[in-house]
């Protein structure tokens, strides 16, 4: 019997210790998972002496469950606060992700596909002209002038300098560069990024956390889908280039569609990125744009920070995202390339 | 009159063809550039900026004057003060003799980046620029490993620089492992895999914040739902926030709890998507099921995965909400990350100081970035 249980019937299925090995496993670490956001769902129907007179584990049962918090921030005063943050969330996050994966598998198709050749001598007079223009600025210059001498110069050196220099780039160095943008951190952008957008009049405005967002999630995206691309086979493509596709046709029909797996979880995971992020939209937005990290914060008050109202906001914040993952999850399945290539 | 007209439309209908296989073939030509260019000038646009007014701002004083503020130039004053000066044990960590485990960890490492680096300059591959390459790099890490055994030893307190290297280092081992091990779980044809799947994903679909301070519940000693086991354990008043390594264990596990799952969902679609024919093939050949992972799915899932380890790091470098929101840097200065010393260097409104921080970061984590591309990654991928 114990004989029959440790040996498999074939050689693709796990015997049954295995598959009960594999549960157990997967139950512990979804216990981990889910006990904290137990403690978040039970908080919520909190009063604050059950919080603070300490652990009740049980609705009902260890303590009298109150619809308080909830009615609070979905009717009550903060109702307002809590409907509007939640739209430009919505509106903000879904946006920026969207051109995020549009802009950024393009570039990582063509980091994949192309070759580059950025000469060095371009990106240092690019690199020299930008500073002059930014210390032109700070010192007082109108930036119009500024801009337009700092591109005539540039212009000029590309020319003359630029030329000499033969030594160029490689597709590996826009790649990392790419990725260095994320390096600085947050707390050293926000002051310059702040001041950029108040130049733009877009302060307070949806439209300058999707641009932010964009900006902060292409690189990953490239990374990724980077990874993803170079898995699939060229042959592929070149069928499709001698039936006369374009390049862009290639990529549309044939290179993306059959990279699904890795484009739902790049959506996903920026997705996540922007709905989430608290830092940059702290500073961006003022009263109109507020996104809901925002209000999770805010709960922070004065008096402590208050469990039962920042509960219920991290359930309703977590909702969304959990149908998105469930209705995506489904992409991420085997057997795309499965005979794919012949031979 | 009938004909001449048709021949008139032949004739555009030609032009206007002739037109379009121009434009096709051009915009063909020109695809590279269509590809890249738009994220090139997005990124372009918001970060050129920043970097060269942080670089500016810490290398100035910012004083407040009459009427508003002045920034004044001060070289490299706030290095100095970081490195040399007033904030050298915040930021680096006092620094004592190591004891004699640290020297012995010290001289293993450093005897052996030396013999890597005489093996390099040895080899046939040697050029100029991957020995200077090398030498610096050599340099560097000895250096950080001296910082690491002499704050870490007894009698020595590490700083935010060593606490900032700690995270990264134990948080992303622990993710990538776990996050390995349960998508390899997840994508056996089980029964309720789906089910885990989107389980294991929730952590990370909670906002930053809200993690820190769920975890600043959880954790909590008197109020917190583990109150029996502390108090089992004779633990009941005293909280861990009072030690050290206590508070900082906390913050990595928040870490690892949060971030296991971006490790996840993308080792879960290099898994689904890689070739079904080479482990067919392995299995005709009677390989087992190790040996499979070994030589046919490890191979394949090592580009992701280094990529993923890649973001990671450089994210986790940053890390700032767990410990703001969970000690507040505290015991001391036991947890604060070097991002978190930045933000709390800005909150009192020395933003030169808090650019140098941010700078500093910036050089540590360009030079591990660099490091790893150049020696892990270019080693698996040709990307």
């Amino acid at each position: 019997m114990i004989r029959y249980l440790f040996t498999r019937r074939s050689l693709t299925t796990p015997s049954y210790i295995e598959i009960a090995l594999t549960y157990l496993l997967l139950g512990l670490w979804a216990l981990v998972v889910l006990f904290p956001l137990y403690w978040v769902f039970t908080t919520s129907f909190k009063l604050p002496v059950d919080v603070n007179m300490g652990p009740f584990y049980l609705p009902g049962i260890d303590y009298k469950p109150s619809l308080h918090a909830w009615h609070y921030i979905l009717v009550g005063d903060l109702s307002r606060d809590t409907r509007r943050n939640f739209m430009n969330t919505v509106i903000v996050a879904p946006t920026s992700a969207s051109l995020a994966l549009l802009l950024g598998t393009a570039a990582a198709y063509g980091l994949t596909r192309f070759h580059y050749r950025p000469r060095l001598g371009a990106i240092l007079s690019f690199i020299v002209c930008m500073i002059i223009a930014i210390f032109a600025i700070t010192l007082g210059a109108p930036w119009q002038v500024a801009a337009g001498g700092a591109f005539i110069l540039f212009i000029v050196l590309l020319q003359t300098i630029g030329r000499r220099f033969k030594r160029s780039l490689e597709n590996r160095d826009i790649a990392f560069w790419l990725i260095s943008q994320r390096m600085l951190p947050p707390v050293a952008v926000v002051i310059p990024i702040y001041v950029l957008f108040q130049r733009l009049g877009l302060l307070d405005t949806r439209t300058a956390l999707i641009i932010t967002y964009l900006a902060v999630n292409l690189p990953i995206v490239v990374w990724l889908m980077r990874d993803y691309f170079s898995t699939i086979p060229l042959e592929l493509e070149e069928c499709a280039a001698i039936d006369g596709a374009s390049r862009y046709r290639t990529f549309w029909s044939i290179v993306l569609p059959l990279s699904k797996p890795g484009l739902v979880a790049t959506f996903l995971l920026v997705l996540v990125f922007s709905w989430n992020e608290y830092l940059l939209a702290l500073f961006l937005s003022g009263a109109r744009s507020q996104t809901l990290p925002l209000t999770v914060a805010a709960q922070n008050a004065t008096r402590g920070p208050q469990w039962w109202y920042m509960s219920v906001l991290i359930l309703i914040m977590i909702v969304p995202v959990i149908a998105m993952a469930i209705a995506l999850e489904r992409y991420i399945a085997r057997g795309l390339l499965i005979g794919a290539v012949k031979g | 009159m009938i004909a001449e007209h048709t021949s008139q439309e032949a004739r555009a209908f030609l032009v206007r063809k002739r037109l379009w296989q121009g434009f096709t073939s051009w915009a063909n030509r020109v695809a590279g550039n269509v590809f890249i260019w738009p994220t090139v000038l997005v990124v372009l646009f918001l970060s050129i900026f920043p970097l060269v007014i942080s670089l500016y701002l810490s290398l100035s004083h910012l004083k407040f004057v009459k009427g508003g503020f002045e920034i004044r130039f001060a070289g490299l004053a706030n290095y100095r003060k970081l490195l040399f000066g007033s904030e050298q044990e915040h930021f680096l960590g006092l620094i004592v003799n190591p004891s004699p485990t640290g020297w012995l960890v010290l001289l293993t490492v450093v005897a052996f980046l030396i013999w890597s680096l005489i093996g390099y300059l040895r080899s046939q591959h040697c050029s100029v620029g991957g020995a200077a390459g090398r030498i610096i790099a050599t340099l560097i890490v000895s250096l950080l490993t001296w910082l690491l055994v002499s704050t870490l030893s007894p009698g020595g307190r590490p700083g935010t620089v060593v606490v900032t290297i700690l995270y990264v280092f134990v948080g992303i081992a622990a993710q990538y492992l776990l996050g390995l091990g349960l998508a390899l779980l997840t994508t056996q044809r089980l029964p309720g895999s789906r089910f885990f799947r989107v389980v294991f994903l929730l952590p990370m679909m909670i906002t930053p914040v809200g993690v820190a301070y769920m975890f600043r519940m959880l954790t909590d000693t008197d109020k917190g739902p583990f109150r029996p086991i502390w108090q089992a354990l004779g633990l009941g008043l005293t909280s861990w926030v009072n030690d050290p390594w206590g508070a900082r264990a906390a913050v990595m596990i928040g870490d690892i709890w949060q971030w296991t799952p971006f490790m996840f969902i993308v080792l879960l679609a290099a898994l689904e998507s890689q070739s079904m024919e080479l482990i067919e093939a392995a299995l005709v050949d009677g390989a087992n099921r190790w040996q499979i992972f070994w030589h046919v799915t490890l191979p394949q899932i090592l580009p992701v995965s280094t990529t993923v380890i890649l973001i990671r790091m450089i994210e986790a470098f940053k890390i700032v909400d767990l410990p703001n929101v969970l000690t507040n840097g505290g015991p001391g200065t036991a947890t604060e990350s070097m991002t978190l010393q930045a933000f709390i260097t800005w909150r009192s409104l020395d933003l030169g100081g808090s650019a140098a921080i941010a700078y500093m970061l910036l050089f540590l984590v360009t030079f591990v970035g660099m490091a790893y591309v150049n020696l892990v990654r270019r080693r698996v991928t040709e990307v």
